[in-house]
């Protein structure tokens, strides 16, 4: 085909994009520019446009020649290449890049040295699946094979002694049709759910929560290419919780106080109703600033987790956004009470430069 | 590997045109023919916009080196393309015979009107002497140099040889547009000068050249006098021995074909060589349609607007045809549409030299009256229109024919960035101004005027180039990583001095990082310069 030749230049190009894409995991990740470029399957990527140096006239120096209405001193309208940042960078103009999901959690598994995810023993969900693989001698028309009836009928006539070489017509019988057919295919397929957690007392900010954010985004990346089905539920909690869908778990702000407490137990009852954990790989993601009510709910919470979400899930993960009204408290107590324990996973994230490595932490157990 | 020929033989085959697009082809064919346009015979292939996309990415070539570049760009236009963002209707290329691209999902009226534009530009190709120098089998020789690249990437490998014409394509713009009309005659007495130069070298005692070197053959002795004065001979003589003494300067005069200039004599090895003359060919094939943009548009779109109205396009086809060329002549207010400036210059032209409006009586008259109702019976349009597409190149066209009328009717201005409100603005309606920046921006096809002026700077056979500075600054972090990539190619340090907010400066790579010198401030620093400054001041 004529296209051909161009398809290796291209793949180049992409290599070559995904070079780029991995040197500058970072600051994707610690920027949230990512975020809302995620379609169902392809996820867009802004790149500087990849360009070879040459000697040439600096952006704003050579100005031009146009045409319109507008006096001496008024701004020539109009979409140039001033457009945008303007000042520093016009003219640079920028490189869009669709890369499947696939690909960037390949590249962020590369570059972050995450581990593949081995699922928990018997958690596999058996599927059932058609497959048309095979050929049948019964079937309704619409199935019929039309090579596999004729050579039936070939083999037929040329075994009766009727086939004539000379005048090869060759016209099948009832008993030559032969149709497409089925079988079901079981094959096990490896669920899991994400339940996120949120504390969406006063104390946290705007900024903590384009944090979470930004966790949720990578997580749901890596976890869903690390699993067949992924399913997502959203926890907001300040002194009583409730679920909620994805959007306004982002953007709800509620004032008041917190009890964590009722976050673990309305995921507990989740857990219960909905993802068997001889089914279900879980994991419930719980962002904090570290504050809770008292040292009892504190002490709510440690027998919840230790009693009822931890023999279920693969891991428990505690990201602590830091913030000014925050002591932080919640984390320490974590610490204390399951610092040996492997399925729970703490991680402090400060600011958005942290968001990478908290990431790591959070992933590279690989439960 | 497929065989390239049976891949040419392919798109001949599956993408020959219809019956009914054939028979347009004869018809757009004869009416342009008819009309004056000289051609080579045309080609057509229906091509689907995947493949359409593929051939802008390679230049409208079916087969070209493998390099990530072309892969690029057709992931842009195709992307493009699919979101509805844009539409390539046609590509031409300047071969003999014309090869043409054709959309396979086009409309007829569409067809047509792009068969005539091609007709158009495929006139252009073949007379405009500017084109006069190119390659008319380029599909064959970008071929060759595709299979001479794969070849050389089976010996050295994709990384190394890709990094290469990295460096070479970050520099191709470094050529010379004159160089094929420039043949440089060697001096009468430069043979002379060379051996004589050369027993200097050898440490012997240079004496006066003979004089008869330097007379001119005479049949009859009487006047010899007259045709060789004395002291005339003597002179010659002298300067012959001068010449002979300068140390040699590599380059003699400064060089602008950058390119040429390295691949004679930078150290390359066999390869680097092959993939450095590669780029170049390419580069001075590809150079004069950066020349002549304005005009190879302008002259196609004059063509297929007068064909398709006056005797091409039916009652049935006029609103689709108006709605796809008013698209073709929009100019927005930023940049000025090729198609839309080049047309209107060739009508100017056309009406000028049909109405007398040209030559001196018509340029000095200033009595508004007179000039609105000029009329000398000339009907010498046609002609100079056809003249003028075969001597002219865009700077030329441009500085020849733009007038302050014309300007003035066509709402132009002159723009630039405002540094404090970080916006272009409009800097200007005089029509000088207008047109300086005009031609500014087209002189040396939109390229910086780079030479070389010293192969051995400092003595240390660093390259030294020289940017001849003409109002615009350079963008200092690509020149710095353009010397890098120059580097690389010269295996020594190179030095390009220009100017950079006024003051003279030299930007230098060594091959691990740039650096920047100002030429002014070391001249400060001497005691002597500084008094004779205060002086002056």
């Amino acid at each position: 085909m004529i296209t051909t030749k161009i398809e290796r230049d291209v793949r180049r190009f992409r290599q070559i994009v995904r070079g780029r894409i991995r040197k500058d995991l970072k600051k994707y990740m610690s920027s949230g520019e990512l975020i809302g470029r995620k379609g169902k399957d392809y996820v867009s990527i802004p790149l500087p446009q990849i360009q070879l140096p040459r000697l040439r006239y600096g952006d704003n120096e050579e100005g031009g020649v146009g045409s319109g209405e507008g006096e001496p001193g008024d701004a020539v309208e109009g979409d140039g290449d001033g457009q945008g940042e303007a000042g520093n960078t016009p003219g640079q103009h920028l490189l869009e890049v669709d890369i499947t999901i696939e690909e960037l959690a390949e590249i962020m598994g590369e570059e972050l040295e995450l581990p593949m995810i081995e699922p928990k023993g018997h958690r596999n969900v058996v599927a059932k699946k058609d497959r048309y693989n095979r050929v049948s001698s019964e079937g309704p028309d619409s199935l019929k094979h039309f090579r596999r009836t004729y050579r039936e009928a070939l083999k037929r006539q040329m075994t009766a002694g009727t086939y004539n070489p000379n005048n090869p017509s060759v016209v099948p019988i009832k008993k030559d049709q032969k149709y497409r057919s089925w079988k079901e295919d079981r094959r096990p397929e490896r669920n899991a759910v994400i339940v996120y957690m949120m504390d969406v007392s006063g104390s946290m900010g705007d900024e903590q929560k384009e944090i979470v954010r930004m966790e949720a985004f990578w997580i749901d990346t890596w976890l869903s290419t690390q699993y067949d089905g992924l399913e997502t539920r959203y926890i907001i909690h300040d002194a009583a919780a409730r679920e909620v869908d994805r959007e306004t778990f982002f953007h709800t702000r509620e004032s008041g106080g917190t009890l964590i407490s009722t976050a673990y137990k309305l995921c507990q009852k989740i857990i219960e109703t909905d993802y068997p954990s001889s089914e279900w790989n879980i994991y419930p993601f719980h962002f904090s600033d570290g504050d809770n009510w008292s040292g009892s709910d504190t002490r709510e919470c440690m027998r919840l987790l230790k009693e009822d979400m931890l023999p279920r899930v693969n891991a428990f993960c505690y990201g602590q956004v830091e913030s000014e009204y925050g002591s932080g408290q919640f984390m320490n107590d974590l610490q204390s009470a399951f610092g040996e324990e492997e399925a729970v996973i703490l991680s402090r994230i400060e600011d958005k430069d942290a968001v990478m490595e908290s990431i790591k932490t959070f992933l590279g157990k690989g439960r | 590997m497929p065989d390239e020929n049976d891949r040419l033989w392919e798109i001949r085959y599956r993408h020959g045109l219809p019956p009914e697009l054939k028979e347009m082809q004869a018809r757009v064919e004869k009416v342009a023919a008819s009309a004056g346009l000289d051609f080579f015979p045309v080609v057509f292939e229906m091509v689907d916009p995947e493949e359409m996309s593929m051939l802008a990415a390679y230049g409208g070539f079916p087969t070209r080196y493998p390099h990530w570049r072309f892969g690029m760009e057709f992931a842009q236009l195709h992307k493009s393309y699919t979101y509805g963002l844009s539409k390539i209707y046609e590509m031409v290329i300047n071969t003999d015979p014309c090869y043409a691209y054709l959309m396979n999902c086009n409309a007829a009226t569409d067809q047509k009107m792009v068969m005539a534009h091609v007709y158009g530009h495929c006139d252009f190709f073949k007379n405009n002497m500017w084109f006069s120098h190119t390659n008319r089998k380029m599909i064959d020789e970008m071929a060759n140099h595709a299979t001479r690249v794969r070849r050389l990437v089976d010996r050295f490998g994709a990384e190394r040889v890709e990094e290469f014409i990295d460096c070479c394509l970050s520099v191709e713009n470094l050529i010379d547009i004159h160089a094929s009309a420039i043949r440089r005659q060697p001096r009468d007495d430069d043979d002379l000068v060379e051996s004589l130069r050369q027993r200097a070298a050898e440490g012997e005692e240079v004496d006066l050249p003979d004089a008869r070197h330097f007379k001119v053959e005479v049949d009859r002795s009487y006047m010899d006098s007259f045709i060789n004065p004395a002291e005339d001979v003597l002179a010659r003589r002298e300067q012959a021995l001068e010449r002979s003494l300068e140390l040699k300067k590599i380059p003699e005069r400064p060089e602008r074909d950058v390119l040429g200039f390295i691949l004679e004599n930078a150290p390359l090895h066999g390869w680097e060589q092959d993939v450095l003359s590669i780029i170049r060919d390419e580069a001075y094939y590809f150079a004069p349609q950066g020349q002549t943009k304005i005009m190879n548009e302008g002259w196609a779109t004059f063509w297929h607007t007068r064909l398709m109205t006056e005797q091409l396009g039916t009652a049935a086809e006029i609103v689709d045809y108006a709605d796809h060329h008013a698209g073709t002549v929009a100019m927005s207010p930023y940049k000025l549409n090729p198609y839309k400036l080049g047309l209107e210059l060739f009508r100017d032209i056309e009406f000028r030299w049909d109405t007398g409006r040209h030559g001196r009586d018509w340029t000095e008259c200033d009595d508004l009256k007179r000039r609105k109702d000029w009329f000398v019976d000339e009907r010498g349009g046609m002609q100079k229109v056809y003249e003028v597409r075969k001597i002219y190149n865009d700077l030329q066209f441009v500085d020849a024919f733009l007038t302050e009328d014309f300007c003035r009717e066509h709402g132009f201005f002159a723009y630039g960035y405002d540094r404090t409100s970080r916006q272009y603005v409009i800097e200007s309606r005089q029509f000088a101004e207008i047109k300086e920046k005009l031609l500014s921006s087209l002189t040396n096809f939109g390229q910086p005027l780079i030479d070389v002026v010293d192969a051995n700077f400092e003595n240390r056979g660093e390259l030294l180039l020289r940017h001849a500075h003409t109002g615009a600054d350079l963008k200092m972090d690509w020149a710095e990583t353009t010397l890098g990539n120059l580097v690389r190619l010269w295996k020594r340090p190179v030095h390009m001095t220009t100017m950079m907010n006024g003051r003279p400066l030299r930007v230098s790579h060594d091959g691990t990082g740039g650096s920047r010198t100002w030429l002014d401030r070391k001249k400060k620093s001497k005691p002597a310069d500084e008094k004779a400054e205060e002086k002056t001041s």
